[in-house]
């Protein structure tokens, strides 16, 4: 009762120095885990099965046009000294109808789009419109900084390089061709298109670039990407959103047209098809491929059966687990659950 | 002017060798010799560091002495020179936080440092300056000057007394502030000095300044009126220090001979060497492994890169061309700068972080030992101190606990039991009941019965008041009048015994008190009279001549005193083994018996002997120990020769018996620290029997414990060469406690259980050395490590008769032996500093016996009682917290940056980073750093009363046993796993980058955030899954650290920043939650890289309760068999070092 009083050299008895803080102490008995485990591993093989039924029932084209076997129509565009518009048609058919809406993808195989110095070599300020930086771009656009001394706009290794083979899908009835109409926009994510990358401010965009020299690789200036859409033309290109969101691994696949109007909105229907194919893109002297690729998506994305199988594994190892703790349970009785 | 300064740096230099020579008031002096004014330093205390111009330089210097943060800075700088994947920013801004954090934490000491020497420096002091007394600050005082203090004032620096307020020449001061001893000390002023102060024309000679408080040799010489100079010799009774307080004397007068630096209390704080905790050597070790994997990692990818590169298109694709710069670098040069890259790009392996985060966890830490109120005494109304946080952890890691005994496993706390008086035995019964109605005055005492002669009577209690050091206190208010201190104690007010004495061994107190019991008072010293009241209410006047002080090897101390009828009479009291030889043989064997039962009884014996003096005797003996005092050099030594020369041939008068009683709960103490699996080695200057049966009273031995004995009486056993006997012993009892016994399994069940056979070993301090001795001749460290090997085997180890250094000696020679053990050291005295310093962890009682033990020590406790929870909760907990906080950092940042390396393999070797620059930078910082801060602040994975309950807890982390390879191998592996299964497990999700429902594809920033977000939540669930005890702070940090991320990765991926040259994670984080597909991967790996370690958790948990349960059972029966009680309190001690008296 006195010790109270005169003390004021005693510790606070508080919950906290006293180290006394009120706890929840866990504990992972058998109890909780064997029926964890189950429910988990019926969950795990239930969203596989979702997964792998949805992954089988995408619908996947994919035609390699590299050109490398000599029987391949393209193969002419290869073999001959790099010319423009080489055009080569790769002709498919279709057996059942492929849904819509219908995804068209390019890949590259063996493309590094990954590679550091190359990711990096872009000017953003130049992207985002800003006109100073059309006359004296970043310094990692090297060697794509200057070219016949006039700077480079857009650019940088990455925009120089931009995928430049172009396609048309014709469903051939009766002997005739018919254009399969190809949707250009909605390819490339909404915040690059809307926010990320901007035009300069300039009424004929054209007169933005004055003074400057397009990237060495391209056939056009960037303001001429799409002369008939003004709003996809220049940096807000979507081929080009599409082509600066560098991909992760060496072999890719990038988002080209969608088929969404006229008589091919709701699918590809049986039939015969040609793809006419404006070959430019050189892969042969890195040993990459090309591909043409169409699908259709569902809302796991793309056709991949990986998530699938791997939800499908994990789940049925849980349960199997949770079945062998179960017997190990009721063989030895964990003492902790008396 | 130059040419003088000149000269003082001369002087000093002289100065340095010889003695230092003082000018008392800088006034020359006419001796023939001359003088050159020596240069001392200042009386500055300067204990800061830094000054305000050099802080930055410095502080910086010494920061980058530390091999981790060069490692760091080496980093950057290669970050900023050569081009590299990520921005000087992502390692600079950690350093800069680390750098920045540890300056101000030093800059803030420092600056308290400041303070507190500016407060000492800024003191306002009078100086006498040609008679005047002028006001100065305390800074300003010179070596020479006179210095005024007053009353209650500390002095400013070393002072030699030279005129005192009182009569008698003398002053009293407290030395509380320097040693802790609180009692009044008297000081002597140097006789001849004259009243005036002004015109004193005298040096000073005097050694040099050391660090000892208790040693000072000089030498003055006063000149008056230019006779020949008066010689006087100055010893630690003349010397005033500095920090110590005027007490009962209104002012003095002394002449500063050391000052600032010099003086011996700030010699005495320093050279405390820093001590490393075992954790810490871990860390290192773990290091090294981690530096080799990043080197490593550096290589495989520099050499891949250019092996890869030698197929043709892969170097140089059409879309990738080098430019002109990188076309002309040198190949080599090239892969160097590549290297270096790669380096940079991994170097997070080795995180900054984890320095700080270590660094704030021991400080935070160490706050819970200073807070429990466990550790808090109401007697002494102090609680726990901690004096470094660098060895929280290694209190849960001790093997081997040296304790003092005396004052650490007992009390301390003397009481007078019964004395001897020529072989008759006077037994005080019910002492304590009669503590107030002490004196029967007319006749004798009737509790004793009579049975010597009453002259013999009162010659013993005569000695008993006389041959002491001890003072009575004066209270404040009555100004030195001791008086009145008499009357209170006449007057019979409530216990005056309690406050009526001071001295500086509790066991001098209790002989004047039993002393009092038995009618004769001890009235106080007053100018060099002895006062005392006899049983006839009759005060006695003695003269005392001189006082024969106590040393530890003597282990005796006398008083020369000169009675009424101007007999001298030299009295003596000391232990047994040193009065016994001095004393006439019939005499002995009368008292021997009485000690000797006594001493196992559990009592401190002494002798009391006297001798008369012939008036030649004395004279002969009065010049001797004059000459001895003057003497500049060896005098102790001289002054011991004479002690001893006077020492002989006495009269033994009787024995005395004191209690001193055992610490609260010590047994309980010890039987929990060596069911912990701890080793108690008690070690002490007291002698063997007091010892073993503190020993046995504190069941360090029991029973059925065979003691193993090397000690003098053994070795001298059968009359053949102490070197054979003890060679021939040491065999045998290694034949029996090592090769005989059953093969010990690895720290379980050593010991308690009791079907073990338990050894006990005793050795002396005696044949300690001689051990040591002859084992550096013939056969070097045979005997020591056959020693250490007994003892190893041993349940208790005791060894007595030691002196200050064996204990140290001891201490060491079990910290470097085999394993090298971890040893923590516990004592309360000034003997006890060495091994306290000695050893890994130093822990000082605040007991009785000063306050240098706690000065010196790591950790200061009010008893031992606390150590059990300081080691086997306190320690425990630490331990864990610390060894699962290094352990989580070396695995989060392994799974971190191991995706980063896969990551080379899809990008032509080209240093991409995996993960954006925000994400490198934060992840340490703020992402996974605060929970794991909380844990190893908060976690208890078993609560603190199991682990005082369960001693043998404390086992399961003994060996450092949660960062050994086998633990860091496991985490390691672990880590390694989660890092295989993030980055291989998004690769086979982006094997089609279509991950979204509108078609669109992700891309390389996209797969690097899935990657990270795995990796954060998984690492901190994973550290949520190790939480046992889940405080709402842990549930704060741990759900806060994840909400954090998501906001945070909102925020960075939300907005279009300005200065920042790459938007590249613009929406990536928004875009990849509006995924199902990136979802279920992240879902999907987390679980997965967790799943192990739930089914480890659960089986091993499972196996743990197992064991633990059968502990428990053990324990509680364990338990029983021992009620709590010490039944035998009892102990015994002699007039040995422990009690070392202070003039």
């Amino acid at each position: 009762m006195k010790e109270e009083g005169n003390l004021e050299n005693r510790p606070s008895n508080t919950a906290f120095t006293q180290q006394r803080l009120p706890a929840w102490q866990p504990m992972l008995s058998a109890g909780v885990v064997i029926p964890g485990f189950l429910v988990i591993g019926l969950a795990f093989i239930g969203i596989g099965v979702g997964l792998l039924i949805t992954s089988r029932s995408i619908q996947v084209l994919e035609l390699d046009y590299t050109g490398t076997e000599t029987n391949s129509p393209c193969n002419k565009c290869t073999t001959l000294p790099i010319q423009n518009n080489c055009v080569c048609k790769l002709n498919f058919t279709i057996d059942t109808l492929f849904k819509g809406p219908v995804f068209f993808y390019y890949s590259l195989t063996n493309y590094f789009q990954s590679q550091r110095k190359y990711g990096a070599s872009l000017d953003y300020n130049q992207l985002s419109g800003d006109l100073t930086y059309f006359k004296s771009p970043a310094s990692d656009c090297d060697p794509y900084r200057y070219a016949n001394g006039k700077p480079i706009v857009p650019c940088g290794s990455l925009a120089n390089s931009m995928f430049n083979d172009t396609f048309k899908l014709y469903q051939i009835v009766n002997g005739k061709e018919n254009l399969v109409p190809f949707d250009g926009k909605g390819i490339a994510w909404w915040t690059d298109y809307n926010i990320k990358y901007r035009n300069p401010d300039y009424s004929p965009l054209e007169n933005a670039f004055n003074d400057t020299e397009k990237p060495v690789f391209w056939s056009k200036p960037a303001y001429k990407l799409d002369t008939s859409d003004s709003s996809n033309n220049g940096f807000v290109n979507q081929d080009f959103l599409v082509w600066m969101r560098r991909a992760a691994l060496p072999n890719f696949r990038k988002l080209y047209r969608r088929i969404t109007e006229g008589d091919y909105k709701d699918g590809l229907p049986v039939g015969n098809y040609s793809l006419e194919i404006s070959y430019n893109y050189p892969v042969k002297s890195f040993d990459g491929t090309k591909k043409a690729t169409f699908s259709n998506v569902s809302w796991m994305g793309g056709q991949n059966e990986f998530l699938g199988i791997a939800y499908l594994a994990i789940g049925s190892m849980c349960v199997v687990m949770s079945v062998v703790m179960l017997i190990v349970y009721a063989k030895f009785r964990f003492p902790e659950d008396d | 002017m130059p040419r003088k300064t000149l000269k003082c740096l001369f002087g000093v230099d002289e100065g340095s060798r010889a003695n230092r020579k003082v000018v008392v008031g800088h006034r020359p002096c006419p001796s023939n010799e001359e003088i050159i004014p020596p240069k001392f330093c200042d009386n500055r205390i300067v204990s800061s560091k830094y000054t305000v111009w050099n802080f930055l330089p410095k502080n910086l210097f010494e920061q980058f002495r530390r091999i981790a943060n060069f490692y760091f800075l080496i980093i950057f700088l290669v970050q900023v020179i050569v081009d590299t994947p990520t921005s000087p920013v992502t390692s600079g801004l950690p350093l800069f936080f680390v750098i920045t954090v540890t300056a101000i934490k030093q800059g803030y000491e420092d600056w308290l440092r400041h303070k507190a020497d500016n407060e000492v420096n800024k003191y306002k002091v009078t100086v006498l300056e040609d008679g005047k007394a002028i006001q100065s600050e305390s800074e300003k005082i010179k070596v020479g000057d006179i210095v005024k203090v007053e009353e209650n004032e500390t002095f400013p620096c070393d002072l030699i007394l030279l005129q005192s307020h009182r009569d008698d020449g003398t002053c009293f001061v407290t030395t509380a502030s320097l040693d802790g001893e609180s009692n009044h000390k008297t000081h002597y002023t140097v006789p001849n000095i004259g009243s005036d102060l002004e015109s004193l024309t005298a040096t000073i000679e005097c050694e040099q300044p050391q660090s000892d408080l208790y040693k000072f040799v000089g030498r003055m010489d006063i000149y008056k009126d230019s006779q020949e100079p008066i010689f006087r010799s100055l010893g630690p009774e003349n010397l005033l220090l500095k920090g110590a307080t005027l007490k009962n004397t209104k002012v003095i007068y002394g002449v500063a001979v050391y000052t600032g630096m010099e003086t011996k209390m700030a010699l005495n704080y320093q050279g405390k060497s820093q001590k490393r905790s075992a954790v810490e050597k871990s860390i290192n070790a773990f290091l090294l492994i981690y530096l080799f994997i990043l080197v490593s990692k550096a290589l495989v990818c520099t050499t891949l890169k250019y092996v890869w590169q030698s197929k043709p298109g892969q170097d140089e694709p059409w879309y990738n061309e080098k430019t002109q710069r990188e076309k002309d670098t040198n190949l080599y040069l090239k892969m160097f700068t590549d290297f270096l890259s790669f380096m940079v790009l991994f170097n997070f392996i080795i995180p900054v972080s984890m320095y700080v985060t270590v660094e704030m966890q021991k400080f935070l830490g160490s706050f819970f030992i200073a807070w429990d109120k466990d550790f808090f005494d109401p007697e002494i109304k102090e609680g726990a101190l901690v004096n470094t946080s660098d060895l929280n952890e290694e209190l849960g890691q001790v093997e081997y606990v040296f304790t003092d005994k005396t004052g650490t496993l007992t009390q301390n706390n003397m009481e007078f039991i019964e004395c001897c008086i020529d072989g008759f035995q006077y037994k005080h019964r019910d002492a304590r009941d009669e503590l107030d109605g002490f004196c029967d005055t007319d006749g004798p005492v009737n509790k004793v019965q009579q049975k010597a002669g009453r002259e013999k009577e009162e010659l013993f209690l005569r000695a008993l008041c006389l041959c002491h050091t001890v003072q009575v206190k004066e209270s404040a208010e009555q100004d030195g009048l001791t008086d009145q201190v008499d009357g209170s104690i006449l007057d019979e007010t409530p216990s005056p015994e309690e406050r009526g004495f001071i001295a500086s061994s509790p066991d001098e107190i209790a002989l004047v008190k039993g002393a009092m019991r038995y009618g004769f008072t001890f009235l106080g010293l007053e100018s060099k009279t002895l006062k005392i009241l006899n049983r006839s209410k009759e005060v006695e006047m003695y003269e005392l001549l001189h006082v024969l002080n106590f040393d530890p090897v003597r282990r005796r101390m006398s008083v020369i005193v000169r009675n009424g009828s101007g007999e001298t009479v030299l009295y003596c009291k000391g232990a047994d083994s040193s009065i016994f030889p001095r004393v006439k043989r019939e005499e002995v064997e009368r008292i021997r018996l009485h000690v000797e039962r006594n001493a196992t009884e559990g009592y401190r014996t002494l002798c009391v002997a006297y001798k008369r003096l012939s008036p030649e005797e004395y004279a002969q003996v009065d010049e001797d120990l004059k000459e001895a005092r003057l003497a500049l050099q060896d005098r102790e030594e001289k002054l011991t020769a004479v002690y001893n020369q006077v020492e002989t041939e006495m009269d033994l008068i009787g024995a005395t018996a004191v209690e001193d009683r055992l610490q609260e709960e010590a047994a309980e103490t010890m039987e929990a620290l060596q069911g912990a699996g701890i080793k108690v080695w008690v070690l002490t200057g007291d002698k063997m029997e007091t010892a073993k049966s503190t020993c046995y009273a504190c069941r360090l031995f029991q029973r059925n414990t065979e003691l193993l004995e090397l000690t003098l009486r053994t070795l001298e056993a059968r009359g053949r060469s102490r070197e054979e006997r003890l060679h021939e012993l040491l065999l045998e009892y290694h034949k029996k406690a090592v090769q005989d016994a059953p093969p010990v399994k690895a720290g379980i069940t050593r010991s308690w259980s009791g079907a073990n056979h338990d050894y006990g070993f005793i050795i002396d301090g005696a044949s300690l050395s001689l051990m040591l001795s002859s084992s550096s001749e013939s056969k070097p460290s045979l005997y020591e490590s056959l020693f250490l090997q007994i003892c190893q085997n041993c349940t208790a180890v005791l060894c007595c008769r030691m002196a200050p250094l064996q204990k140290a000696q001891i201490v060491k020679m079990v910290k470097n032996s085999k394993g090298s053990p971890i040893t923590l050291s516990i004592g309360d005295g000034a003997n006890d500093v060495s091994m306290i310093l000695e050893a890994h962890v130093g822990i000082g009682i605040k007991g009785k016996e000063g306050r240098q033990a706690v000065r010196n020590s790591d950790y200061a406790i009010p008893k031992l009682k606390h150590l059990k929870k300081l080691l086997l909760a306190h320690g425990h907990l630490y331990y864990v917290r610390i060894a699962h906080l290094v352990q989580y950092f070396f695995y989060k940042n392994l799974c971190f940056i191991l995706p980063q390396f896969l990551y080379q393999f899809f990008c032509g070797y080209s240093q991409q980073p995996l993960y954006d620059a925000a994400y490198l930078t934060m992840y340490n910082i703020c992402f996974t750093s605060m929970p794991i801060l909380a844990y190893s602040l908060l976690e208890q994975h078993i609560g603190i009363e199991d682990l005082l309950d369960n001693a043998t807890l404390y086992r399961d982390v003994a060996k450092n046993a949660m960062l050994q390879w086998l633990p860091f191998l496991y985490w390691t592996l672990l880590g390694v796993f989660q890092g295989l299964l993030f980055f291989f497990g998004v690769r086979y999700l982006f094997s089609n980058p279509a991950l979204q429902d509108n078609g669109q594809v992700f891309g390389n920033w996209s797969y690097g955030t899935i990657v990270f977000t795995v990796l954060v939540f998984t690492v901190t669930l994973k550290l949520a899954m190790d939480t046992r005890h889940w405080t709402w702070i842990n549930h704060f940090v741990i759900w806060g650290s994840l909400a954090f991320y998501v906001f945070f990765s909102f925020f960075w991926g939300g907005i279009i920043w300005p200065f920042i040259r790459h938007q590249r994670l613009y929406f990536v984080f928004a875009n990849m939650l509006g995924s199902v597909s990136a979802w279920l991967v992240i879902i999907l790996l987390i679980l997965l890289s967790l799943l192990p370690e739930i089914l480890l958790a659960v089986f091993r948990k499972n196996h743990g309760s197992h064991a633990r349960q059968k502990k428990l059972v053990e324990s509680s029966g364990g338990g029983l068999e021992f009620p709590g009680s010490s039944a035998r309190p009892l102990l015994m001690r002699t007039f040995s070092d422990e009690s070392h008296t202070v003039t």
